[in-house]
């Protein structure tokens, strides 16, 4: 095939040289964009016009249940709503307590396993492979082996509890025993993904700069914090964002770690709604389209806020160092 | 490389890394002895942890009492589709972002990457609402495969891996032998690419037999990906938990296998990504 190629075009090309230039230039600036162009259309069909979309609806006043309400403008309304609305504020407040409970031990964590993992051993890609495995197990797997794991009376959680004298929990039912739970899930298929991220981090540090701190007589602990955490600070940033990002998403474990008829809902007080089961609730739950794309909207400008305030404070803690 | 110059790990780290080891593969062994046993071991004081005898009793239990069957196979063609697309797309796509001039090329790449940040909900109501009264694609395949026919994270996973591993050398001595882009594609461009286009073929192969948020708003119980299954298998009133956990099972097989036929290229290519910048 290759050949034919390369034959056939010098040959072609001395008959109709300016043409074949023609089409040379033409095929240059063009295929370019025919090749992007496949990303685009799928993002501007499917992602960015469903996400304008969403910003109308969200200022209409558009219930399924009652007609004629499609496209009844309200303006900024349902965002003024959502500030006294006590369920978003609850959401709001479930979503970045259980978003810090499992995105701050979980990048710990990650942080001490990359260190450990960096070591010279055996075994090495069994190890990684161990860690690595609850990344690729579903959300909804995950959520339900671990919601047998979490059970009140037969949960082998409480069971191991048990051993050491604590009183059966109740996972689902309390507020900070049930985001405690939900933490636990997300903690446990990230921690291994977010640890290798850090270890490719930590293989491109030169092994001269601990080779050095060592003779100069600094410790194991004072060289992981002098030269490892600052070396991977642009690592850690990308993985604080990106798990934010995800935190502040969070729906099929909330959803399916509810054991109770209306799995939206969060819990029979709400304890561990989330803005992204809220927000569904509204849609499919209430028919409230216009209050529901409010919602959605307020999580991504929170997203933004977030990663925005992420970036501004990375750049501070450098300033400080210089 | 440093590699070989590393600290060597005493007993202590091995020690730490079982144990994560152990706390990482546990619920999934779990998975396994309460699917193969039934409801009363598994609520049994103290708990049962080896596997028993009722396994292929309760697979088939799982496969008669729900659709599981239809289930894995729309998840197969789903996942297959929706992997071949965006492996091309994004390998295409990547290799013009990193090896061809074009004008607005950096704006557009900075483009593609700010669209990670959008999340699924915020479109939700109108991608459902296009799928179900305009395409009138709703329960149906298509409305899973086409908005995830390509995606930035691919675009920009082969971006990486093509600007350091595609020599501009080689496309330029094609060039002079007189390769049109499309034929540099063929004959450079996909050969160089193959071990990353398997290693997204995987990921994106896993995330989609993974998903679960779409493909609950847009499918119904009569014709589910294996997900939704799964959720309706924990949602009966009277829970048969030993079912339960053979639907988590049946359902994590195939990525599961996936992963110990590929896992080391997968973590090359999970830590690669960390670091091409």
């Amino acid at each position: 095939m290759a050949a034919s190629v390369s034959a056939g075009r010098p040959a072609r090309a001395a008959r109709a040289p300016v043409a074949a230039h023609r089409r040379h230039r033409l095929d240059r600036t063009l295929s370019p964009y025919l090749y992007i162009a496949p990303f685009f259309l799928v993002f501007a069909g499917f992602g960015l016009f469903p996400m304008l979309y969403t910003g109308y609806v969200s200022m209409t006043n558009w219930r399924v249940d009652v007609p004629g309400s499609q496209g009844q403008w309200v303006g900024l309304e349902n965002y003024r709503k959502l500030l006294d609305d006590p369920f978003f504020l609850n959401a709001l407040k479930n979503t970045v307590g259980i978003g810090v409970l499992s995105t701050v031990p979980q990048l710990l964590l990650a942080l001490v396993l990359a260190h450990l993992l960096n070591y010279r051993m055996r075994g090495r890609t069994l190890f990684r492979l161990g860690v690595l495995l609850p990344n690729v197990t579903s959300v909804a797997a995950v959520t339900l082996i671990f919601v047998q794991l979490f059970g009140r009376d037969y949960g082998l959680i409480n069971w191991t509890l048990g051993l050491f004298g604590v009183e059966h929990i109740d996972w689902q039912a309390g507020t900070l025993s049930s985001w405690t739970a939900i933490s636990a899930i997300v903690t446990w298929r990230w921690t291994g993904y977010n640890a290798l991220i850090f270890l490719a981090a930590m293989q491109a540090v030169p092994f001269e700069l601990y080779e050095a701190a060592a003779i100069d007589g600094a410790s194991r602990w004072r060289q992981f914090r002098s030269i490892t955490v600052p070396m991977l600070r642009p690592t850690i940033l990308f993985s604080v964002i990106v798990s934010t990002i995800g935190a502040l998403q969070l729906f099929g474990e909330p959803m399916l770690f509810g054991q109770q008829q209306d799995p939206t809902t969060g819990g029979s007080q709400h304890q561990f709604q989330t803005l992204a089961l809220y927000s569904y609730n509204q849609f499919w739950g209430r028919f409230k389209y216009g209050y529901g794309a409010a919602v959605s909207w307020a999580m991504f400008l929170l997203i933004v806020v977030i990663v925005a305030a992420n970036l501004i404070a990375a750049r501070r803690m450098k300033g400080l160092d210089a | 490389m440093s590699r070989n110059r590393q600290l060597s790990a005493g007993r202590g780290v091995y020690a730490f890394l079982g144990a994560a080891v152990l706390l990482s593969v546990f619920p999934l062994y779990w998975t396994l002895v309460a699917a193969s046993r039934n409801n009363t071991d598994i609520h049994s004081v103290p708990p049962i942890l080896l596997p028993g005898a009722n396994l292929l009793h309760n697979i088939g239990q799982a496969f008669s009492r729900t659709d599981m069957g239809l289930a894995l196979l729309n998840s197969l063609i789903v996942s297959s589709l929706v992997t071949a697309s965006v492996v091309l797309t994004s390998t295409f796509g990547g290799f013009a972002f990193a090896k061809l001039p074009f004008r607005g090329s950096r704006p557009l790449l900075a483009t593609v990457v700010a669209t990670m940040m959008v999340p699924t909900q915020l479109g939700i109501i109108p991608l459902y609402i296009m799928m179900a009264n305009w395409f009138h694609w709703a329960d149906h395949l298509q409305a899973l495969i086409v908005p995830a026919a390509a995606n930035a994270f691919g675009l920009f996973f082969m971006r990486q891996y093509l600007v350091t591993s595609l020599p501009d050398e080689l496309l330029d001595a094609g060039r002079i032998d007189g390769c049109t882009t499309r034929g540099l594609v063929r004959h450079i461009v996909l050969p160089t690419a193959r071990p990353a286009m398997s290693v997204l073929g995987m990921l994106t192969f896993m995330a989609t037999w993974n998903d679960f948020y779409w493909p609950k708003v847009v499918m119904t119980q009569q014709n589910p990906t294996i997900q939704l299954t799964l959720s309706e298998l924990a949602s009966g009133y009277i829970k048969d938990y030993s079912l339960v956990l053979t639907g988590a099972l049946v359902a994590s097989l195939p990525v599961i296998a996936v992963f110990l036929l590929m896992g080391r290229q997968i973590i090359d290519g999970i830590m690669q990504g960390a670091t091409k910048g």
